[in-house]
């Protein structure tokens, strides 16, 4: 008996995805898969482009964090050319990137996280969105996200001159400097802004926290994986999103490995399946082990969630006690919940700020020396970033002539192809019991565990799919038994 | 029967036109492939012709104008003479042989050369056969199910 | 009055369109008061199925962004011209292809063997490449089949009208849906959004005569920042361009990469920036020209960087 039923498209996901559940004889799960159908080719056409070119063709793997491709972008360049850049140039670009990361973890905090939290996982689809998140938690708030997100975009704006597609980023440095009028009026804001990612954290502890259902979703739900962490640090080994070196450790706290960027092909290697075109990234030296958890996985995750887990320490004071005050509520450092990601986000929200803070007291960062002419062309560069979705490597080779003779790309959402089929099986086996219906809420539910990793598939694919297709196939012994599909 | 390539010439008015024209009153003999098409200067020869040619089904085209110093507008053919290395690139990355297209300075007294150029032209052209260009353009429109779909709809 | 129904879809595209309509701010609430959004994956609840089951043209107006890709993208874009009275090409990616259109210069399989096969980071000897159909033991697994080549909107369906740019302004994208909601429409196929004029017109850089010597690669030089780039040597597509984006890259000394499109009247972008670039050559020996040539890499990308599959020839011939 076999029934096709049609449901919601999912909204608050980027990309495209498609997700097989097989039910064995009793209808249990016995087997999913999730995959990624779409591919671009970023990789290949990229190659015979003048290198300082890259910079502002990658930003089109994805509009929503195309800043993120822009400066791991720029750093492989910038390593091309010898690493010869104005240091004013590094100040700005973090100042930069600290503005885009609040705008981008508004949008998804309000936009695509918290319908699920704010209006209820199984509420009406039609209100389960930011509308209805607005509806709950008011106007003035909805008003204040629109705006903060806004002031977030301007200050990208004055400081490299557009927020969407950015185009400012050379070899040498950066095409142009920060005004003091500029800085008087980015200062405003940013103190603006830094009021509202605490506002943001006190929203969460009022509306999820103080919530017994969905702390019990959080903290006893199948939203757990035992597998390893990894994101970008300073010195300190405190989050840094623009700098620093790739810190893996594993999910009981001990550190794996910490790289540099120009070693990243010793430790991290990418898998492939037929059946997705996505691939798969696993920790080399490891060697690739199947979907598996367990403290000798060679899987790993890359979100704001492992960034905090991998990380001893915050970067600034009062992203510290943010810190201090999650990891004490949700039972230990490090923490393998995870929809702990979405609170995640907020604390680092905090950091973003603090560091806008501190960039706004500094003397230096209005000044005209923001690129200098690099002398030589030196062939290979690894730039890695912390994309709001995790760690993102861009590794690129040149002639002599400074053309790009090869670019590999591993993006943030694909770090974690691996730890979303996985969750996946885990939430389906654990939802979808023999005699049970899948009904919509079940699925929403399903929804949630890939949703907390923030995944952006048009940049995992290097493709630019767009919506978000989505088809649900349920098999039992062997059989089709039913069909969820949106946009197919 | 052997493949006929059909070739866009693009003549100047002043010198290689009449250069062809005085092959023509002199009754040498060349390849009638050749399909002329007479502009006042090499100038004006925009890529776009180029490519419009090609994308319409030539297999060639050959584009004529005065010797450098003879141009009858002093500097025209220089620029000609500029964008030609920049096409031929461009030529080359979408994947065009490098003889279907050619830039010749022909005199008004060059008839015989005219003519030579035209014939050998042809010959290189024959041996690399038809171009693929529109017919690939066509199986784009045409091999995708739902496009072959639409077609048979709408006959 | 009643409310317009809206869409606004996206094909194989990268989100930033959508931004951009979002980028509006307020004004989008404006819009939320005189129209019905029926479809916008990104912010609102629309259902696919609920497309189907629209009347034909019962949509007032779709956005489609992102160019076309797959069989998914060309489905949903004759669908929607289907349910729609006007159809709308959005953003660079749909109008002309878009940077995804670079792709129309490499061979599909190298694609493939470059991403699964030959890169740095793919798993030692792996020879796995994904496949249209596979099994995995018992189960059956199917994604969807590729294009060889990217194709634009209107390549795929009869589109009313087109908005330029990657993404368009914020301040265009008010101005359009203004237009379109007056009722007062302009002539069917025209561009939207944007000037009547190349790019230079709105550049308030000092322009005079054009002589090049010697072209620099934007890292070479710090240009004069009231100067034309182009006359400085630095490769602009300004000139083959046409304007409304508000110069934005210009204005911080970014040169220009085309990305809303050619100029009125004009068939072929990148031909006419090869033409216009080669006409500023300052010199008359073949010599010379080569080397002034040889400071130029990748004519063919900075030609076509929006709109590879809009050239007369759409994409790369090779046997």
């Amino acid at each position: 008996m076999t029934r096709k039923i049609s449901i919601d498209p999912i909204t608050r996901l980027e990309g495209h995805g498609k997700i097989e559940i097989f039910l064995d004889d009793k209808g249990a799960v016995e087997e999913t898969f999730f995959q990624i159908p779409e591919l671009r080719g970023f990789e290949r056409f990229c190659v015979g482009r003048p290198i300082e070119e890259l910079p502002r063709i990658v930003t089109r793997i994805c509009g929503v964090c195309p800043a993120s491709h822009h400066m791991a972008s720029a750093k492989a360049v910038d390593g091309c050319f010898g690493n010869e850049v104005a240091p004013v140039a590094h100040k700005l670009r973090d100042m930069y990137y600290n503005a885009h990361f609040i705008h981008s973890h508004i949008a998804h905090f309000y936009a695509l996280a918290a319908p699920d939290f704010v209006c209820g996982p199984d509420s009406d689809p039609a209100m389960r969105n930011v509308l209805g998140v607005v509806a709950k938690v008011g106007l003035e708030i909805g008003g204040a996200v629109i705006a903060s997100r806004a002031k977030a975009q301007n200050i990208q704006r004055l400081i490299g001159g557009a927020s969407t597609q950015d185009i400012w980023c050379i070899p040498g440095g950066v095409a142009k400097g920060l005004s003091k009028e500029d800085l008087a009026t980015i200062s405003k804001w940013t103190d603006e802004l830094y009021d509202f990612a605490q506002t943001s954290l006190k929203i969460f502890r009022d509306v999820v926290l103080a919530n017994k259902t969905y702390v019990d979703i959080i903290v006893n739900g199948p939203y757990n994986l035992e597998v390893q962490n990894m994101g970008l640090v300073d010195e300190n080994n405190a989050p840094n999103f623009y700098h620093g070196k790739v810190r893996v450790v594993d999910f009981k706290g001990k550190e794996i490995c910490k790289y540099s960027p120009m070693e990243y092909m010793n430790h991290v290697a990418e898998h492939v399946e037929p059946w997705s075109y996505l691939k798969f990234p696993f920790l080399k030296q490891r060697g690739w082990k199947g979907f598996v958890e367990g403290i000798d996985s060679s899987i790993y995750m890359a979100t704001p969630l492992s960034r905090l887990n991998v990380a001893d320490r915050m970067a600034t004071p009062k992203a510290q006690e943010a810190f201090e005050e999650m990891y004490k509520t949700v039972g230990g450092h490090p923490c393998k919940l995870l929809l702990a990601s979405h609170w995640a986000r907020l604390v680092e929200m905090v950091q973003n700020a603090e560091t806008l803070q501190k960039y706004c007291k500094d003397p230096e960062i209005t000044s005209d020396k923001f690129r200098v002419i690099p002398k030589q062309i030196t062939g290979e560069g690894v730039g890695i970033v912390e994309a709001m979705r995790g760690t993102l490597t861009h590794h690129y080779t040149c002639d002599s002539n400074g053309i790009c003779t090869s670019a590999n790309l591993i993006v943030g959402t694909t770090n974690n192809m691996a730890p979303i089929h996985m969750v996946t099986k885990k939430i389906a086996k654990a939802l979808i019991k023999p005699g049970t219906e899948p009904t919509q809420g079940i699925l929403n539910m399903v929804e949630m565990g890939f949703r907390s990793f923030d995944p952006c598939f048009s940049c995992a694919t290097h493709s630019l799919p767009g919506q978000m297709p989505l088809e649900i196939k349920i098999y039992k012994g062997g059989q089709p038994y039913r069909e969820f599909k949106q946009y197919c | 029967m052997s493949f006929e390539p059909k070739i866009v010439g693009i003549l100047c008015n002043w010198c290689s036109y009449t250069g062809a024209d005085l092959a023509g009153t002199s009754r040498t003999k060349y390849a009638p492939n050749i399909r002329v098409l007479r502009v006042m200067c090499s100038a004006r020869v925009d890529p776009t012709f180029i490519f419009k040619a090609l994308s319409e089904g030539a297999d060639g085209v050959l584009i004529c104008g005065c010797h450098p110093g003879d141009c009858h507008y002093v500097e025209g053919n220089y620029k000609a003479m500029r964008r030609f290395p920049l096409l031929k690139k461009m030529l080359a990355d979408l994947g065009v042989e490098d003889q279907r297209v050619r830039l010749e300075w022909v005199s008004a007294s060059e008839g015989q050369r005219f003519a030579d150029v035209v014939n050998e032209m042809t010959e290189q052209v024959r041996k690399l056969g038809p171009s693929k260009i529109k017919p690939d353009l066509l199986a784009d429109r045409r091999n995708r199910p739902a496009a072959a779909a639409a077609e048979v709809a709408h006959a | 009055m009643p409310k317009l129904q809206i869409a606004i879809y996206w094909g194989a595209a990268c989100g930033g369109c959508d931004v951009a309509v979002l980028d509006t701010n307020e004004f989008i609430l404006e819009v939320g008061k005189i129209a019905d959004i029926r479809l916008w994956p990104v912010a609102a609840d629309g259902k696919y199925s609920d497309v189907e089951k629209m009347k034909d043209k019962e949509l007032d107006l779709t956005l489609f962004d992102g160019a076309v890709r797959t069989s998914e993208n060309e489905h949903l874009a004759r669908l929607l011209r289907q349910k729609s009275k006007l159809l709308v090409a959005f953003g660079s990616c749909a109008h002309l292809g878009g940077i995804p259109g670079l792709a129309n210069l490499v061979p599909m399989q190298e694609i493939f063997e470059r991403a699964y096969l030959k890169n740095a980071s793919i798993e030692p000897g792996n020879t796995t490449v994904p496949k249209p159909e596979s099994m995995v033991g018992p189960y059956k697994l199917t994604i969807p089949k590729f294009y060889d080549r990217v194709y634009k909107l209107d390549d795929i369906v009869d589109v009313d009208y087109y908005v330029p740019g990657c993404p368009p302004h914020f301040d265009q994208v008010k101005a359009v849906l203004g237009v379109i909601a007056s009722g007062k429409l302009p002539a069917k196929g025209s561009v939207v959004g944007c000037t009547d004029r190349a790019l230079c017109d709105e550049c308030k850089r000092e322009k005079t005569e054009k002589r090049v010597k010697k072209f620099f690669r934007p890292w070479q030089i710090v240009p004069d920042p009231n100067k034309c780039l182009l006359e400085q040597g630095v490769l602009c597509a300004g000139s083959a361009t046409r304007g409304g984006c508000g110069v934005r890259c210009p204005n911080i000394g970014i040169p220009c990469r085309g990305c809303y499109g050619p100029p009125p009247n004009v068939v072929d972008q990148g031909a006419k920036l090869l033409s216009a670039v080669a006409s500023i050559i300052d010199s008359k020996e073949p010599k010379e020209i080569d080397q002034i040539l040889a400071t130029l890499p990748d004519i063919t990308g900075y030609a076509y960087r929006f709109g590879m599959p809009s050239g007369l020839l759409q994409r790369r011939h090779a046997p």
